[in-house]
């Protein structure tokens, strides 16, 4: 693969059981670019972050991450792997028995030896970078829903990886802290020179910060494209997904049988 | 008629089936458990913050429940014993009720209930909230790093909660006797340490509790991660860790005792 892509994602299966969820995905994401995955609810998007960070082992395809192909890693390889990975989770999943300041600092504690006082400046230096140093001793129950994504954010930045995933960061923010989060991502990859995946159903915020984005339906990619190229686009999926059209290829009404059969039209009239 | 009671043999199978294929899943989460504690063992320190929650959070509970339980045993051992002129005797009543069964059989209820359920609760909800999926993406194994240090600080403060409550015990039998009653105070003392035995009484009770923290907090511990992570799915792990242990422990307490004091005269 070529040496600008950071990961190649190649006819990728995946199911729950009987229940398949992917059906062969491929993509590819360059470092130092903010890649949006787009896709309702249920489509498989977390799955597919999963199946990058290898918590979960594709039934086909693979994932490439650095030239190595995540479920072929042994687990001491895949857990050196994942420090090269961040992930912000949907709903931060900030860790509730700790202080903001030691959530930031857990990993530095786990994986490296620094000493105290170093972890101390570089913890400061990661709430600083999301605004929110001077909340370093608050409890994570004691922030608002936009401050703990921040510091899930500082978190997931902690040991400067190569990629950051993003769940769903825009879920539940007011239009605010919803833009902070939207140019805190944007600066925080070409700051740190990482690479961005971010998964969201927020078309308008989105498309302004993003550099390519991949929609998934039906456990496949159904439309692929730069900002500028989906929002122009014609295809009726993603036309329908963009400007948040109630009927169209996503129908309104769940698979059901006639409408007249159901209400037994015909017997009554029989 | 058949199809009913077919169908009725076949309920009571599937849930046979069921529930062992739970019980292997629960041994086997078991051993893993134990084959990640080094990580506990090396850093005590994640152990000895759990001990403070498990152990010194129920301290309270289990301090005052002993006091009441030992008053309860010294009014009606006092009233039964001097129906046949041996009230001086109580004191060894007291205390060997106490160290044999009701130290560790009631300390472990109440620990199984208040720190038990708290570890359950706590650990479900920290898969709810995608803390522990978190955890495995920063590359921190969520058992070596949360359930681990919870059962050990399980296990290490049961035997030590068992030995306040029956102390708490000897004491609550102490002021009901000899303070408000006037039971001898010194026949009180004598008599009990003339009849309870280190090994056979202190000895087997410490054994006990010791056994039954391993039980509730294996099982508080396995319910919390197995939990499914929804809010119905945490406040039913909770109960089942407190019916469960509840029940193990009696289950226990039985076994233990008939390997125990079997023959003892
Ligand atoms: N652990 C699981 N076991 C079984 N099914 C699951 C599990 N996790 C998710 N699913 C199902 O897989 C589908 C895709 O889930 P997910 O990737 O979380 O969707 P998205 O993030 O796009 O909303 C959903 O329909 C969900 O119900
Ligand atoms: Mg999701």
């Amino acid at each position: 693969m070529p040496p600008e892509t950071l990961i190649e994602v190649k006819n990728l299966s995946f199911s729950y059981g009987s229940r398949s969820i992917l059906k062969g995905v491929s993509m590819t994401m360059s470092r130092g670019k903010v890649v949006a995955i787009m896709g309702g609810s249920g489509s498989g998007k977390t799955t597919l972050l999963r199946l990058i960070g290898g918590t979960v082992t594709p039934s086909a395809g693979y994932v490439k991450f650095d030239n190595h192909v995540v479920h072929e890693l042994n687990r001491d390889a895949l857990f050196k792997l994942r420090r090269k990975m961040g992930m912000l989770f949907q709903f931060g999943a900030l860790f509730t028995d700790l202080s903001v300041f030691d959530n930031v600092a857990f990993q530095m504690r786990e994986h490296t030896d620094l000493p105290e006082s170093m972890i101390r400046d570089l913890v400061l230096m990661k709430l600083n970078a999301v605004g929110l140093r001077g909340a370093h001793h608050l409890m994570p129950g004691e922030l608002s829903g936009g401050m703990a994504r921040r510091v899930a954010l500082a978190r997931s930045i902690a040991l400067d990886p190569t990629l950051i995933m993003y769940d769903e960061p825009f879920t539940g923010l007011d239009p605010i802290s919803l833009s902070v989060i939207g140019s805190l991502i944007r600066r925080l990859t070409d700051a740190l020179g990482t690479t961005a995946i971010v998964v969201t159903h927020d078309v308008q915020e989105s498309l302004k910060i993003v550099d390519y984005v991949y929609f998934i339906a039906d456990g496949v990619i159904a439309a692929e494209g730069t900002p500028k190229e989906v929002s122009q686009t014609v295809k009726p999926f993603v036309h329908q997904f963009v400007h948040g059209e109630i009927d169209g290829p996503v129908p309104f009404h769940y698979p059901a049988v006639a409408y007249h059969s159901d209400l037994q039209l015909e017997d009554r009239l029989a | 008629m058949l199809k009913r009671i077919i169908s009725g043999i076949r309920g009571i199978g599937h849930r046979v089936i069921d529930s062992t294929w739970r019980l292997g899943y629960a041994a086997r989460f078991f051993i893993l458990v134990l084959l990640k504690s080094t990580t506990s063992l090396r850093r005590f320190g994640l152990v000895i913050r759990e001990l403070y929650f498990t152990g010194v959070l129920s301290l309270i509970i289990i301090l005052v429940s002993g006091l009441f339980v030992g008053m309860v045993l010294g009014l009606q051992g006092y009233e039964t014993l001097q129906k046949f002129g041996s009230e001086s005797a109580v004191g060894t009543l007291v205390a060997l009720s106490l160290v044999r069964e009701l130290g560790p059989v009631v300390a472990a209820l109440l620990f199984a209930s208040r720190a038990g359920s708290a570890i359950t609760a706590e650990i479900g909800l920290m898969k709810a909230t995608e803390q522990l999926s978190a955890m495995g993406m920063m590359a921190v194994d969520p058992v070596a790093r949360v359930v681990a240090p919870r059962f050990w600080a399980g296990v290490i403060s049961m035997p030590f909660l068992a030995a306040m409550f029956s102390v708490m015990g000897v004491f609550g039998g102490y002021l009901v006797t000899v303070v408000f009653i006037g039971v001898d105070e010194g026949l009180f003392w004598s008599q009990m340490q003339n009849n309870v035995d280190f090994r056979i009484d202190i000895a087997n009770g410490v054994i006990k509790s010791f056994f039954f923290g391993i039980a509730v907090a294996a099982i508080a511990v396995f319910e919390g991660y197995d939990a499914p992570p929804t809010a119905e799915g945490v406040s039913g792990a909770t109960t089942r860790t407190v019916v469960t242990s509840s029940l193990a422990i009696l289950g226990l307490d039985f076994i233990l005792t008939a390997f125990m004091f079997r023959g003892i005269s």
